[in-house]
């Protein structure tokens, strides 16, 4: 919360900010109220989503898991107002948006979401640096060249990459990458972090290290979804929702909740052994 | 204003990430605008020299010519009725109104001699306003006068041909000329004049008195043409008009036997070719560039292609589609604008490049780099907009899953 909050704090005119504690503990992130949405492709209706109605608060840190076809990804889209639902209410940081047109939906994506991918989805051939200042570039209110570098740098501070700003993605690992990625997310201090499978592409050891990072910003009060197939992944998050045929099937808190320092200490204990012996 | 130069640095880098393609995307705006540029530039040296070559022949010029004979059934072509008289000369210049200058011009080729050389040349007779009509000036001495007319006098005005054939370039004023083995004195030399826009050279010429031309030289009675100056240029046609009147008058009862001319429409048909050829290089220019912007299309669409997954990050982060459009467009608009400067420039060089390995002079007005610089802009944003706006309606899911 800390760090994020001193990012925040540099920036007035956010309206996270100015709202009272009390308020944001009580409004939901994330309200969906019977969420469908179908697909007209050819003749047959597709029912990607069947009616989802769920909260997410402020600082919680929810894994949805599913099958292929069970409608996640459906989910996912809405929820990063890539697309509107066919039917249903979506409050986003109490804000209808499902709704709003394409260029509405765009301001929402800059200002209130910020999006982690699979493939990290860097801009290739541009530095790291300017790869977080981006969504600051479609930022309405101007934001002078200064300001910009600033918020950058701290993002990519936040995510221990201050270091190397000016590499470009070619230059940096697949962990690495997916730091920059998080950093952009992180930049314009949205309300919600989404991850659609942020580890999809890493192995296992980088993996736990980035699942360290969202477990990071979420104990700063950073509210994160993410959409994974892993179960061990899941372990990390407070809250896991499965889906099948476009339905929520389970919502439950995790168990026996998994901090990735620990788990990264086993790690590097047991790669010690193993050259022991 | 911030964002549209960071638009614009955006653009750059695309551009510069593909050197060669964006070198040959360009590649047709230069060669069509350097075309156009130096086409129109040849044009217009050409048109100066035309303009000045009429200017040349003299100001606000309307000229009467004798008319056809028919002898016979042979018809002796314009010129050859003898009925111009200077009389009429003489009362044209006192009757009609807003007439400056009148010369009765008598012609005749003749053997000419000095210095025990000789050369067949084109003796004019003329009066003394002969160099006012045809704004010709003298190198050195004098015109004959009035007097010299009146008294039909052995005296002469040679060009500089002359002078470098008979006298070696040596100054003659004073020195003799025979004509017709007549003893002729030299007053003047005139300035040199250079070959004029049929081919002639004007100054191989020797002037005398149309009096002693008549009498002495061409021995008749007729004039070969009046030269007559206007006041105005639009007096011109006006006084084309009187001088017919006044010369029909009188001729009672008789068809024309003679013509009359005024240099506008010498100038007129000068133009009118300059015209043709205006709107023949407009033509070539146009499809130059139409195919120039078909080239910035084709490339900007598979350049579209190949970013969808840059497009859709853009989207993801918050660009709307008009970011988006603004982005392909500047990009589109960037490449059209480039070929367009290095067209220019390049016309520039092949334009001074031939007028310095031909004789053609050219002459590339600012107009023309202003219009071909506002051209291949609008090329760039007709051409770009389709590529543009596609890619500002790309769905941002789709583009984000474009492998």
């Amino acid at each position: 919360m800390l760090q994020i909050r001193s990012v925040a704090a540099d920036d007035p005119v956010d309206s996270d900010v100015s709202k009272p504690v009390a308020e944001m503990e009580t409004q939901p992130v994330i309200e969906l109220d019977d969420i469908q949405k179908v697909y007209h492709t050819g003749e047959v209706d597709v029912h990607a989503v069947r009616g989802v109605s769920l909260k997410v608060m402020p600082g919680e840190f929810v894994a949805v898991m599913g099958a292929s076809g069970s409608g996640k990804s459906t989910l996912m889209n809405t929820l990063g107002c890539l697309d509107r639902p066919t039917q249903g209410r979506y409050l986003l940081d109490g804000i209808d948006v499902s709704r709003l047109d394409r260029d509405e939906l765009a301001d929402i994506r800059n200002q209130k979401i910020g999006f982690v991918f699979q493939g990290f989805n860097l801009l290739s051939r541009t530095s790291a640096i300017e790869n977080v200042e981006l969504p600051m570039f479609y930022t309405h209110r101007k934001i002078s060249g200064h300001e910009q570098r600033e918020r950058a740098l701290k993002a990519l501070d936040l995510v221990g990459l201050a270091a190397r700003a000016d590499h470009h993605p070619n230059q940096l690992s697949g962990g690495q990458q997916q730091r920059v990625a998080i950093a952009r997310a992180l930049v314009n201090e949205p309300a919600l972090l989404l991850a659609d499978e942020p580890t999809g592409n890493l192995d296992s050891q980088t993996s736990i290290e980035i699942m360290g990072v969202f477990q990071k910003l979420n104990d700063q009060g950073m509210t994160v979804v993410m959409v994974t197939h892993e179960l061990d992944i899941a372990q990390y998050t407070k809250r896991t929702i499965v889906m099948r045929d476009g339905k929520v099937l389970t919502d439950t808190p995790v168990t026996n909740r998994l901090k990735a320092e620990v788990e990264l200490e086993k790690l590097r204990d047991a790669q010690k052994s193993v050259q022991l012996s | 204003m911030r964002r549209i130069f960071a638009t614009f640095r955006i653009a750059l880098r695309a551009l510069r990430r593909n050197k060669l393609r964006t070198l040959l995307t360009m590649l047709g705006m230069i060669i069509g605008v350097a075309a156009v540029i130096s086409a129109i530039g040849i044009g217009n040296g050409a048109k100066a020299q035309v303009e000045a070559q009429i200017a040349g022949l003299g100001q606000n010029v309307v000229s009467v010519f004798p008319g056809s004979t028919t002898a016979g059934g042979m018809r002796g072509g314009w010129g050859s009725m003898s009925t111009l008289t200077p009389e009429e000369a003489k009362a044209i210049e006192a009757e009609v109104p807003g007439v400056v200058a009148v010369s009765s011009e008598v012609r005749e080729r003749q053997q000419v001699m000095a210095n025990g050389l000789n050369w067949n040349t084109q003796i004019l007779g003329e009066s003394p306003d002969y160099l006012s009509v045809r704004a010709w000036g003298l190198e050195s001495g004098e015109m004959f006068t009035e007097a010299d007319v009146n008294s039909a006098a052995k005296v002469a005005v040679i060009g500089k041909t002359i002078v470098d054939q008979l006298y070696s370039g040596a100054d003659p004023v004073g020195e003799t000329i025979r004509i017709r083995n007549m003893p002729f004195k030299i007053v003047g030399v005139l300035t040199p004049k250079g070959v004029n826009f049929f081919g002639q050279d004007q100054d191989d010429v020797v002037i005398v008195p149309y009096t002693s031309a008549m009498r002495r030289v061409a021995r008749r009675q007729y004039l070969s043409a009046i030269l007559i100056q206007a006041a105005a240029p639009d007096e011109m046609p006006r006084i084309q008009d009187d001088v017919t009147g006044l010369l029909q008058q009188r001729r009672p009862g008789r068809d024309p036997d003679f013509i009359v001319r005024n240099q506008l429409e010498l100038a007129e048909a000068a133009t009118a070719t300059s015209k043709t050829m205006t709107w023949l290089v407009g033509a070539i220019a146009s499809i130059s560039l139409v195919v120039g912007g078909i080239g910035i299309m084709n490339i900007m669409l598979v350049s579209v292609t190949e970013r969808t997954r840059e497009i859709g990050i853009r989207m993801a982060v918050g660009a709307r589609g008009r970011d988006i459009l603004l982005q392909f467009l500047t990009e589109a608009v960037t490449l059209s604008i480039l070929g367009g400067v290095i067209g220019i420039i390049t016309g520039f060089v092949i334009s001074h490049f031939i007028s310095t390995k031909t004789s053609w002079p050219s002459l590339i007005s600012p107009t023309s780099v202003v219009i071909a610089f506002v051209f291949s802009a609008a090329v760039g944003i007709f051409f770009g907009f389709y590529p543009a706006r596609k890619a500002s309606r790309l769905d941002p899911i789709d583009a984000l899953r474009y492998e």
